[in-house]
């Protein structure tokens, strides 16, 4: 980059970083509009326009896509790319490996939603890609570990930091899971048949499914928090120890929790059992990493008055805690029994999804981005205000995704005075219109915020950049001078 | 062991992770492949004929998935509204399995045989000129597109591959023909299968046009399978609860 030029050469490379923000940051845009406009399918179908690239059943993978992997793996690689060049004091390693993660991440994302949108897909939740698409994204994941583990292999301090165990359990989990997940005996190169059927694919799928949200969107993104939250506030860890028994805690039953995702189905019952009881234990990891996070404070409540920053990573890990406390309560069988199939796992995931891992990316990458370009953040105002579309945002969706979920499933088990099905299937769609229009609402507000967020860091990096070339005029004329 | 010991080893550290996340798939994933009563014994099940495989492959194209179940469970308010809950066997040779998760639309696990064919071509092209409160995407391409089957018998090959009783040598035609009768084992044999496809668009004409084969030829063909493999009246009350 032209504004590092002048200078000696930067003690981090913070280019790669720069780049995965940047690019966090467009992902968040177009993956969270798409979002707004598949709602607004569901409240105005008209909106399909026949058009068979635009129908709900191709474009919610492109919002899931680019949301998950494409917003927070960039933001992912971001954060973990300068963590652990902190934290272990030392350079990442094999920049044009690294540079090629860049590429080859942006690239894999780019043409997976492409493909979606042509009507390629295995159809695996959170998994679609066809398969080659999932081996060039297994090649540049095995390139992040390298880089990765080389970096910390290269630390100068004898201790490896909490967030990068983190980041380390995610590395490997991802990479078990989406090899086992995504075995398949390809015909063409855009069609591909899953090798497992019927119910050891759908426990296979949602073995992996339920583990994308565990160490894709928690356990990575509590790597994130775990670097991001003491920072900003100024305080060590609260609890040494306690980090050390939910992390080990938290990936162990992890793992095991996959099953809940066909409670009552064909999926033989001491397999849905054992997961719900492994769901309901993790609520104890779960919240072990909530507590150490929020009590990271303890001494400093006084800056969530102050720090905008800090009101985005405390409402973060609130929100962490609130959306694992549903999580086990709905993996309870008998609450399951209402919850599934409904928008209430819906909006049960946008809690997790916009109020954890996408407030505390925003937290992170506030605190992130005037360190990247060596200034501040342009307006402190405009944080706030992000902060309130945000959270006003979520409070609309998941409020009317309990509305139309709890709705629909107790319209759907009501009977009449004679044992009769009260309500037909349809009644509960017309129903779920105004649910449907209210979340749709939510979310365009969350995609506000992030447009008032996106305009705030513009405004930083020109302002970076201003206060950079100045620096160097000045540079320059003093060297003149003598 | 102290944690200071595997919090300055990396490589120790990487080693005692995977130990640790491998734990779970291995007790509840690997068992079902190898327990028997994960599959209940039950006639019927047939893997899908070479014309229904494409109904699939669209349906899988289409994200039908992502608003419809396969999947019923064994609730008084689903079997009225449905059907019998769905049975592990049903889909044992579903690659990939199509139980969903989410159900804006209703469940699909049995919806063969409950309406016309004339009824999907319709409800397909224009779900709200049958259902006025629908809120499902209107599909008129397939019915424009002609049916692409010229690979039908390499994806036949490639589920083959994977376990599905599709025939190519006469020892594996004549035990599909013990096993499911010789007008299946026909259409399960992978050297005629162009021709079992062709005669099954003609015989039913699913899609109401008898000179063409379209893309929706083929998905009604699948949906009107859905569910109709086993017999429920053969088995007692009870049965099915033995193997859950």
């Amino acid at each position: 980059m032209a504004l590092t030029s002048a200078l000696p050469a930067e003690q981090y490379n913070y280019d790669i970083v720069r780049k995965f923000t940047i690019m966090a940051m467009v992902w968040a845009v177009i993956g969270m509009s798409v979002g707004v406009y598949i709602a607004c399918e569901l409240a105005w179908p008209f909106l399909n326009f026949d058009i068979p690239a635009l129908t709900f059943g191709r474009l919610r993978p492109v919002h899931t896509t680019l949301v998950i992997f494409g917003f927070g793996g960039s933001a992912l690689f971001a954060t973990s790319y300068y963590i652990v060049q902190r934290t272990c004091q030392a350079r990442l390693a094999f920049p044009w490996l690294a540079e090629f993660t860049f590429w080859g991440w942006t690239g894999g994302v780019t043409l997976g939603v492409l493909s979606y949108m042509a009507g390629f897909s295995q159809s695996r939740e959170y998994a679609e890609f066809e398969w080659p698409l999932d081996l060039a994204i297994a090649v540049v994941w095995v390139s992040y570990i390298v880089v990765y583990v080389e970096t910390i292999r290269r630390r100068s301090q004898p201790h490896i930091y909490v967030a990068n165990w983190f980041f380390m359990a995610f590395l490997l989990a991802v990479a078990l899971l989406h090899i086992f997940n995504n075995l398949a005996v390809p015909i063409s190169l855009t069609k591909s048949y899953s090798l497992f059927a019927g119910v050891q694919d759908a426990m296979t799928q949602w073995w992996y499914g339920h583990n994308a949200v565990g160490f894709f969107l928690t356990a990575a993104f509590l790597g994130m928090m775990y670097y991001f939250v003491p920072k900003q506030a100024g305080r060590p860890v609260y609890s040494y120890r306690l980090s050390i028994i939910h992390f080990w805690a938290l990936i162990f039953l992890y793992m095991w929790a996959g099953g809940h995702h066909l409670h009552w189905t064909a999926l033989p019952d001491w397999v849905s059992t054992l997961s719900a009881a492994f769901s309901v234990l993790l609520l104890m990891p779960s919240w072990g990493g909530m507590i150490n996070g929020i009590m990271t404070l303890s001494g400093a409540w006084d800056k969530l008055r102050s720090d905008p920053i800090m009101l985005f990573l405390i409402t973060s890990l609130s929100f962490y805690g609130m959306s694992t406390f549903e999580g086990p309560l709905m993996s309870l069988k008998s609450v399951n029994a209402l919850s599934h199939y409904t928008d209430w796992t819906i909006g049960h995931v946008h809690s997790g999804a916009l109020g954890w891992v996408a407030l505390v990316s925003f937290g992170s990458f506030y605190h992130l981005i005037p360190r990247l370009y060596d200034t501040r953040m342009y307006s402190d105002t405009l944080i706030y205000v992000h902060f309130w579309l945000a959270t006003i945002g979520i409070v609309l969706y998941i409020t009317s995704m309990w509305v139309a979920g709890i709705g629909q499933g107790l319209m759907l088990r009501s009977f009449d005075d004679y044992g009769n099905l009260a309500y037909t299937f349809i009644e509960t769609v017309e129903f779920m219109h105004t649910p449907y229009v209210w979340r749709a609402l939510g979310g365009a507000f969350f995609v506000a915020g992030v447009l008032v967020m996106v305009y705030n860091i513009y405004m930083t990096v020109q302002a970076g950049r201003r206060e950079q070339a100045a620096l160097e005029a000045k540079l320059a004329a003093k060297l003149a001078k003598a | 062991m102290r944690h200071e010991q595997i919090e300055t080893n990396s490589a120790l550290m990487l080693v005692l992770i995977l130990l640790v996340i491998s734990v779970g798939g291995l007790v509840e994933i690997v068992p079902l492949f190898y327990i028997n009563e994960t599959l209940e014994k039950v006639d019927g099940v047939r893997p899908y004929t070479p014309l229904e495989i494409r109904g699939r492959d669209i349906y899988v194209r289409e994200g039908c998935y992502l608003c419809h179940s396969q999947q019923i469970r064994p609730f008084r308010d689903e079997w009225l509204r449905y059907g019998h809950y769905s049975l592990a066997a049903e889909s044992q040779y579903d690659h990939p399995f199509q139980w969903g998760s989410k159900r804006t639309g209703p469940d699909l696990a049995r919806l063969g045989g409950k309406y016309s064919n004339h009824w999907h071509v319709q409800h397909l092209v224009a779900p709200r000129s049958v259902v006025p409160q629908s809120i499902m995407p209107n599909y008129p391409w397939l019915l424009d597109s002609d049916l692409d089957y010229a690979d039908v018998d390499s994806r036949m090959r490639a589920l083959r591959v994977t376990g599905v009783p599709y025939s190519l040598t006469q020892a594996e035609y004549d035990a599909n023909v013990q096993r499911y009768g010789q007008a299946i084992a026909d259409q399960l044999d992978i050297g005629k299968a162009q021709d079992s496809l062709l005669q099954q668009a003609r015989e039913k004409d699913f899609d109401g046009l008898p000179d063409r084969i379209t893309e929706m030829e083929a998905l009604v063909a699948y949906l009107q399978v859905l569910g109709t493999m086993v017999d429920f009246t053969q088995y007692d009350e009870g049965y099915f609860v033995e193997f859950r």
